[in-house]
């Protein structure tokens, strides 16, 4: 065992020490996420990409014990896929969102699993679902999760406005997860983006010399 | 093992075993950081140290296909347990997964998935199987045993619909995807290297000796890891792969002594001869 990193220690799991949240406005979402991925004190992936598809309008927000969220994450997008083909349409992101709420419930107490459920229907436009770890599911105008979003919860209070624009929310998330990966350790890298909204998915990428950088003291 | 705990088990006349009642409240201090392992470990031997490859290993992703290393050290805790292992196995021929962990646990997971793609491959009908269906196998497989299972694998492969792709799969279930990867307890200088070797667009040559140079640094500087480097290349939309198996022998033995080593009779001392009683010590004469 001593001679093992701590990554292949089975009672050290692969954590998301993370930060992530979703902003929603008139006609979208925006979701944003650093991209670190550790176990112990090493970096397992400072790439990693923590915004999964569930289908093509509906994204999560992953954070917690990565292979918990990948699996339940893939259950989702095929539960979500299945009904899609079944109803002959676009599954609203509510639904998704329930579905996500009772895996996350129903195995409460073998999962380790925040989850930022967003996306766009034609129905109720940008939504934002909050899934906690006892996995509840709370509508929001916007989120934050991950270890990370301690270090900024006075900050999205006092910065968010309920009539931004799309540029608006990007540049509100890009400044957010800035602030929460200078200060939480276990947050870092890259900031990426995906914004949902009626005319489809765009993804964006802020590499590391091009997050902002505030007060470094 | 303590020795109440074994005698119970030497079959003198029934009563109740209580070896696993010890085990757990072994295990539950330990959780509580309050176990001496010296006097309260009821724990067999060969439960705790299972052999573990304490190993490196890695891969690189190139324009035409995807290049995997291991070492070949497999130990027994502190023991090396063998000098020239194999840590490349087979999954399907478009395909091969380095694996760290325990031993058992990489080799008996690969082989089970190896199994169910071949079989998969004939239900489809098809030449090779996507990269990713090994993927879904495996992470399932692993998240099934929640950790239990210890194997941390790098799978490389090639398919006709993604090109050359490699992941990483950890014990837990979770998969990364990256352009050059590393794993085991050597991973850390494996991916040193990596990180300042590593450009776009390498060419087969420059990945192959990439990934050797990651291997070797794991070698030198990772007690867990040593012998010699595996090398698998696999390219040409999965058609061609070159197992090279001792690419190259790290920690050759410079210098043997050249007559062996044969003492004379008497080098060690003796210094005293005792024969039970009831032994009867007989002279043989061969007739051969």
């Amino acid at each position: 065992m001593d001679a093992l990193a701590p990554h292949h220690d089975p009672t050290v799991p692969v954590q998301l020490g993370t930060t992530i949240m979703a902003v929603s406005y008139a006609g979208g979402v925006v979701m944003a996420a650093d991209s670190r991925t550790s176990t112990g004190v090493y970096v397992a992936n400072r790439v990693s990409n923590k915004i999964t598809r569930v289908a093509p309008h509906i994204y999560c927000c992953r954070s917690g014990s990565a292979a918990d969220t990948q699996a339940i994450s893939d259950y989702v997008r095929r539960y979500v896929h299945e009904l899609s083909l079944e109803l002959n349409r676009e599954v609203n992101v509510s639904v998704a969102a329930s579905l996500f709420r009772e895996l996350c419930y129903r195995n409460k107490d073998r999962l380790t699993a925040g989850i930022i459920c967003a996306g766009w229907d034609a129905q109720h436009g940008g939504q934002v679902y909050t899934i906690t770890l006892g996995g509840s599911k709370l509508q929001q105008p916007f989120s934050i999760g991950g270890s990370g979003s301690a270090y900024i919860y006075g900050f999205c209070d006092a910065a968010y406005r309920p009539d931004m624009t799309r540029a608006e929310c990007i540049d509100f998330c890009v400044k957010a997860v800035s602030l929460a990966m200078s200060r939480d350790g276990s947050s870092g890298g890259v900031i990426r983006l995906v914004c949902v909204d009626r005319d489809g998915v765009e993804r964006q990428l802020v590499a590391g010399d091009a997050v902002p950088r505030a007060w470094q003291g | 093992m303590s020795s109440s705990s074994s005698s119970s088990k030497g079959g003198n006349g029934g009563g109740f075993n209580f070896d696993h009642h010890l085990r757990n409240q072994w295990i539950t201090a330990c959780l509580q950081g309050n176990a001496d392992a010296s006097t309260t470990d009821p724990v067999p031997n060969y439960a705790r140290h299972a052999r573990k490859t304490g190993t490196t290993i890695a891969g690189v992703q190139y324009v035409g296909g995807v290049v995997l290393g291991a070492d070949t050290r497999a130990t027994e805790d502190t023991v090396v347990a063998d000098k020239n292992c194999e840590k490349i196995h087979y999954l399907a021929s478009n395909m091969y997964c380095c694996g760290a962990g325990t031993a058992a646990d990489t080799e008996a997971t690969t082989r089970l998935i190896a199994s169910q793609l071949e079989l998969h491959r004939q239900a489809v009908g098809r030449a090779r199987v996507p990269v990713v269906a090994a993927v879904n196998m495996l992470k399932r497989h692993l998240f099934r045993y929640q950790g239990y299972v210890s194997a941390a694998l790098v799978l490389g492969g090639v398919d006709e619909w993604h090109g050359p792709s490699l992941y990483t799969i950890y014990p837990h279930g979770s998969v990364d995807q990256l352009p050059y990867v590393s794993m085991g307890s050597g991973s850390l200088a494996a991916m040193a290297v990596f990180e300042a070797g590593w450009r776009e667009q390498l060419s087969e040559a420059d990945a192959r000796q990439l990934v050797y140079e990651a291997i070797t640094a794991g070698i030198e500087n990772d007690l867990g890891s040593g012998s010699n480097v595996d090398l698998c290349v696999i390219k040409d939309g999965g058609r061609t792969v070159e197992y090279l198996r001792g690419y190259a022998q790290e920690q050759v033995r410079t210098y043997r002594k050249p007559d062996g080593y044969a003492f004379p009779k008497g080098t060690t001392a003796v210094l005293a001869e005792d024969f039970r009683k009831y032994v009867q010590v007989r002279k043989v004469v061969s007739d051969l």
